[in-house]
């Protein structure tokens, strides 16, 4: 399962597509705590939020995540896509809440392994 | 805007004196928040050091970084590599902490709203920075700062 695979797959709006769309996601997190998320997400993980804001980036750079996605229609702050742009990290947009997306996502995971 | 990478020096691999490099942290500025991290995870690298002790210095320096922003006046985040070991010292300028064994506790925090809003202040970040280190001291002056060591073993 890749970034653009999950893009056609959940209907996701892709707002930064600097980063590498064939890259592997090797599984999910959801969370809104960034110290939750440091803790205990894994690298290659597809990461679920409700932040918008720039410190997103830097979380999802530093534990090496495939990608963002936004819940509940929420748009990244711009600075939050220029940040996106330099550290080479998709963000995606979704119309479902988290415990809808996760599920999705968690679903499309186990199918494809 | 500051171009991340820029602030990433080469660094010889080869070279057998310790590596030491400091980086300024602005307290109170979330805009730049995560990027001294950045560049520590990404002179780790650089060095070869193995996934996991990038990893846990990825996240105990970001925890002492968000501490300083969050927090103090400024600080300082010193980090030195040797054959051994990764040393990470956070030294900050600011109120300090009244109560370390309180701050400590999993869920404590005095964070503001502004800053729980922002998914930081959920009082996880000392918790991680103890988890992910190897050997971890803190202590404190108050209204002059805090001073945090973390020491991560290469092998």
């Amino acid at each position: 399962m890749n970034i653009e695979t999950i893009i056609k797959e959940l209907n996701l709006k892709l707002r930064s597509a600097t980063g590498d769309l064939k890259k592997n996601i090797s599984g999910g997190y959801t969370g809104d705590l960034l110290s939750d998320v440091m803790a205990n997400s894994h690298e290659g993980d597809i990461w679920i939020t409700r932040q918008v804001h720039q410190n997103i980036v830097a979380v999802a750079s530093l534990k090496d995540h495939a990608g963002i996605i936004l819940i509940n229609s929420c748009e990244p702050a711009k600075d939050t896509l220029e940040r996106a742009a330099q550290e080479n990290i998709p963000i995606m947009v979704s119309d479902l809440s988290a415990f809808e997306l996760s599920g999705k996502v968690y679903d499309l995971l186990a199918k494809k392994d | 805007m500051v171009v991340w990478k820029k602030l990433i020096t080469p660094v010889d691999a080869t070279d057998k004196t310790p590596y030491q490099r400091s980086f300024y942290v602005e307290g109170g500025n979330f805009t730049y928040a995560g990027i001294v991290s950045t560049s520590i995870k990404s002179i780790l690298k650089q060095m070869g050091l193995p996934a996991d002790v990038v990893r846990k210095a990825a996240i105990v320096s970001y925890e002492s970084e968000i501490n300083i922003v969050s927090y103090a006046k400024k600080g300082v985040i010193k980090l030195t590599v040797d054959s051994q070991t990764i040393q990470i010292e956070a030294i900050d300028e600011g109120p300090g902490i009244p109560n370390i064994d309180l701050a400590m506790q999993e869920g404590y925090s005095t964070a503001d709203q502004k800053i729980r809003e922002m998914g930081f202040g959920a009082g996880m970040g000392l918790c991680n920075i103890k988890n992910y280190s190897d050997t971890f001291n803190i202590s404190s002056e108050i209204g002059k700062g805090a001073f945090l060591k973390m020491i991560i073993d290469r092998h």
